[in-house]
């Protein structure tokens, strides 16, 4: 293949474009970013090592931030997941009006957050209508924004917007499966379990793993909600990692939010690798 | 033994419609209650973020009153929301072109042209992709700054501009392009721009109408950049705005944010084969 010598010149220049803004926004500013997190100053600073990082760690609202985040995403993740693989299985069922169902799961996906704020608001105020459903029943009031109820509040915001995500994932996913191999295992005996564990777990293993990522992912951005609904200071509960930086942000601390953005990517590098490897632990035990 | 089939599958068609109405639940009734008089809304609910405990709201499905009130308000007593809908699609609009024009240069040559580290390369964009809006801020707001864009839609475009989705998403379509085509048109004597302009971009176009529709959703909803980049409230875009909405508008805010949702709604329903195409590509091989 002669031509292929050229390519190194032909891909700089279709790169060029991309490559240029891509390094601009993104490569040079953060890494010159991971440099501010070990110096005292972002003009003529010191190497002060890992002094921002000790900073960070000690204070109480970073931690309180991020335990909160870890939390919230170990709770979601996991529930949205069966959550949405259980109405992905059933809508890959035989059913009435399956195309519009899905239309209908998607479609909170692509709904402005900003648009539903204000629904959300009179659902979850004090005298709101969630509120006035439960005391038809003789339940007692909830302050679901100024109690530790908020969580609640922001996890069902999680589930409705990211749901049709992981349902339009899964049933690609499930539609890959071969019909034959739940056929051959009726016949051979096996119950509804065992071909969900064995058949349907196995063969979804790849979009579960993709699944957990980007669920993990969006977990994080989960902050549009509760910002909109709870401005820059929510119930202690909320209070997200992201609240910390933007507002960290605002008060110009360079040196922690360097050092907590630098943490953060650490922390989803390590679980994107740490899954990738899982996967391809988990393939070559399959084959 | 036919029958009970039906009546299993009408149970089953129940169940998960029942869902989906919860799920539809805040978009029919923000869109219903758009069409009420702004005094239906303030008696309905007024008592929004005050400490009563002896009342409740009272949401209700239809308006006592069909009115377009609200929508009159909007359009001819305040323009400012008119100006914030604009802010939004001067904002979106050069994201999205900006990003799909140069996403498939790039994706050209990330799947059909070898250069040493290309997958290396390739690897680091999509490692950007996954973090949250947070980490980037820094890198963005530096480099806002150092170019004199802070306080200016800018300060949001270039980085939407040149954000690694478009070039993942757009590399999931040229990769399935076989060598074959390229390699006959290079037999005929094409060059690599001739290539991609007469194959490349003809064969992904519905990668390139999934990417518009996904940046759209994405970019339409966006609400850290505006709030991080823009100090002025008139350079907002609405989707920032209509948060800021106090107790006395609530009317507005109904109608506002109907008219928000609509374009989005819209472009769904039209190209929603797209828009999941695009997502389970991007997750397939991701």
């Amino acid at each position: 293949m002669k031509w292929r010598h050229s390519d190194a010149t032909v891909a700089v220049m279709f790169l060029a474009p991309s490559l240029i803004g891509f390094a601009m926004f993104y490569l040079v500013p953060f890494a010159t970013g991971v440099g501010y997190s070990f110096m005292d100053s972002t003009v003529d600073g010191q190497f002060v090592g890992l002094e921002n990082y000790n900073a960070l760690l000690a204070s109480d609202s970073f931690r309180k931030a991020a335990s909160n985040t870890f939390l919230f995403t170990i709770v979601t993740v996991p529930l949205i997941i069966a959550i949405s693989l259980g109405l992905a299985m059933l809508l890959n069922q035989s059913i009435y009006i399956r195309n519009m169902l899905r239309t209908a799961y998607v479609l909170p996906l692509v709904v402005p957050v900003a648009s539903i704020v204000v629904i959300w608001q009179i659902l979850f105020d004090w005298n709101g209508s969630l509120n006035a459903w439960l005391s038809y029943f003789g339940i007692a009031r909830v302050d679901w924004m100024k109690t530790d109820a908020a969580r609640n509040v922001v996890i069902i915001l999680y589930l409705w917007k990211n749901v049709g995500y992981n349902i339009i994932l899964f049933l690609a996913g499930l539609q890959q499966i071969p019909k034959d191999y739940y056929e051959t295992a009726d016949l051979e005996g096996a119950g509804r379990l065992r071909q969900f564990t064995d058949i349907t777990l196995v063969y979804l293993t790849s979009t579960m793993f993709f699944v957990i990522i980007m669920s993990i992912i969006n977990s994080f951005k989960v902050f549009r909600e509760t910002y909109l609904m709870a401005g820059d200071y929510p119930h202690d509960s909320i209070y997200m990692l992201q609240h910390y930086m933007n507002n960290t942000f605002l008060s110009l601390d360079i040196q922690k939010i360097t050092a907590a953005a630098t943490m953060m990517v650490g922390c989803i590098l390590i679980i994107v690798i740490g899954l990738f490897v899982l996967e391809r632990r988990f393939r070559q035990f399959m084959e | 033994m036919y029958k009970t089939k039906i009546w299993k599958k009408a149970a089953l068609t129940l169940f998960m419609a029942v869902i989906a109405l919860a799920l539809l639940f805040p978009i029919i009734i923000i869109s219903s209650n758009s069409l009420m008089t702004v005094r239906e809304i303030g008696i309905n609910y007024g008592l929004i973020g005050k400490m009563d405990s002896n009342h409740f709201v009272n949401m209700k499905l239809l308006p006592d009153l069909v009115s377009f009130e609200q929508y009159y308000k909007i359009f001819v007593e305040s323009p400012r929301f008119l100006m914030m809908f604009w802010n939004s699609v001067f904002m979106v609009v050069p994201i999205i072109a900006g990003q799909t024009l140069i996403a498939a240069f790039a994706a050209y040559a990330f799947s059909k042209l070898n250069f040493r580290g290309r997958d290396k390369l390739f690897l680091v964009y999509v490692m950007t992709m996954l973090m949250p809006f947070q980490v980037t801020l820094v890198p963005n707001y530096i480099m806002a700054d150092r170019l004199g864009l802070l306080n200016t839609a800018g300060a949001i475009i270039f980085p939407g501009i040149f954000a690694a989705f478009g070039v993942f998403m757009l590399r999931q379509f040229t990769i399935s392009i076989p060598y074959a085509y390229i390699e006959a048109a290079k037999m005929d004597g094409a060059g690599h721009v001739r290539i991609f302009f007469t194959i490349i971009i003809p064969m992904i176009q519905p990668g390139i109408a999934a990417l518009i529709v996904l940046l759209f959703v994405d970019y339409w909803n966006m609400v850290e950049q505006p709030l991080v980049f823009l100090d002025d409230p008139f350079k907002q875009p609405l989707s920032v705005f209509l948060s800021r909405i106090n107790q006395d508008d609530l009317g507005i805010a109904f109608a506002a944010s109907v008219l928000y949702m609509t374009p989005m709604v819209l472009l769904f329903l039209y190209a929603e084969s797209y828009f999941i195409e695009g997502i389970q590509l991007s997750g397939i091989k991701g």
